[in-house]
């Protein structure tokens, strides 16, 4: 049986605790991506993917990326919820891969919301 | 559903929202049966006898318009359309297991889809207060992930540091590849029409959702 690696791990967790003092802090900006059933069939895994490896290329530390279930508007599969903090929450839908990444450059990391992707800017919450 | 691994996280999804705490998942690639066994096993609330009768029972789908295309029906059609069968075991308080088996080879099977991707989007997000045990054999070669030993190593690290879940991507994508999972099923074989009156079947579920 083939297990991961535990001698490998054990460097990488010494990495992180050495730099991970320096970033320890709350987190600014949460994304969530829709995980219903309609959203996986549309490409939800894919955009969550995506997030996922920005955030591991630019070691980005204070962004959440998050899951929730049916949004209950299917017929704009995928969607994902940005929330920055002391922000309302901006809903987008029709994602991409390379839309959800020009929202990451934008909206999470500079604070510009993408409008022409947005379905709505309102006090609405994660779900 | 494109691949059984988007399947796979739908189901896995159902066991979230039941409030599991440990998710199993297993893969079974048995070539020489000719068998591709999927099983997922969680400690979640559970579903109530009269329930579970309603969701196997596919004359009861008639219930109400929502109940056409939902996660469970779309998996037991895709395992259907290669000869298999699904099964549910669920206890009240306890969990629920979803079985699945199909035929290995059968034309119409679904590819296996990115196994990685699957699993990483469920640790990334979710493995910090559930614990997955993965494990997916291919033929007499078998792959783990236990996030129960990964988080007893990092300690106050949490799993979803994005270094961690890149070293986890990258080790559970060479491991796959190291036991040949989901390799040996031409995509080409696939009917175009399958996939076809899949996304009408979806397209008319969105409908009726909203
Ligand atoms: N693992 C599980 N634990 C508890 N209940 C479940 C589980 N899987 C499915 N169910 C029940 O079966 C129902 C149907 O599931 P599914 O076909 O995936 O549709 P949906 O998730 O959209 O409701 C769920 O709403 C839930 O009540
Ligand atoms: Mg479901």
């Amino acid at each position: 049986m083939k297990k991961l690696k535990i001698g490998d791990l054990e460097k990488i967790r010494e990495k992180v605790a050495k730099t991970r003092v320096l970033r320890e802090g709350k987190a600014r900006a949460r994304i969530t991506v829709h995980m219903g059933t309609c959203g996986i069939a549309a490409g939800a895994r894919d955009i969550l993917t995506t997030l996922m490896e920005e955030i591991e290329k630019k070691k980005i530390t204070d962004v959440i990326v998050a899951t929730s279930g049916c949004a209950g508007l299917c017929s704009r599969e995928p969607m994902a919820t940005v929330e920055l903090i002391d922000k309302p929450p901006v809903k987008y839908v029709d994602l991409t891969p390379e839309k959800i990444k020009k929202i990451f450059a934008e909206h999470v990391m500079k604070g510009k919301i993408v409008s022409e992707y947005a379905l709505a800017v309102g006090s609405e919450t994660t779900h | 559903m494109q691949d059984l691994s988007l399947h796979i996280l739908d189901i896995v999804e159902n066991s979230i929202d039941a409030g599991a705490t440990r998710i199993e998942i297993m893969v079974d690639e048995n070539i020489k049966r000719n068998l591709l066994r999927i099983m997922i096993k969680d400690n979640g609330k559970g579903i109530e006898r009269k329930e579970l009768k309603k969701i196997l029972d596919p004359f009861y789908t008639t219930r109400t318009v929502r109940r056409v295309g939902l996660g469970l029906s779309l998996f037991a059609q895709s395992v259907k359309e290669a000869e298999g069968k699904i099964g549910i075991k669920s206890k009240v308080g306890k969990g629920t297991v979803v079985e699945a088996i199909m035929k290995y080879n059968h034309i119409d099977r679904r590819p296996m889809g990115n196994m990685c991707d699957t699993i990483m989007t469920l640790i990334g997000t979710k493995a910090d207060s559930i614990d997955f045990v993965y494990k997916h054999c291919k033929d007499n070669k078998c792959f783990r992930v236990d996030t129960r030993e990964i988080k007893d190593i990092l300690k106050e690290i949490p799993i979803s540091n994005p270094e961690v879940i890149k070293f986890l991507r990258r080790k559970i994508s060479s491991g796959l590849r190291k036991i040949k999972a989901g390799q040996g099923f031409s995509l080409v074989k696939q009917k175009v029409s399958k996939s076809q009156d899949l996304h009408h079947k979806l397209s008319s579920e969105k409908g009726e959702k909203k």
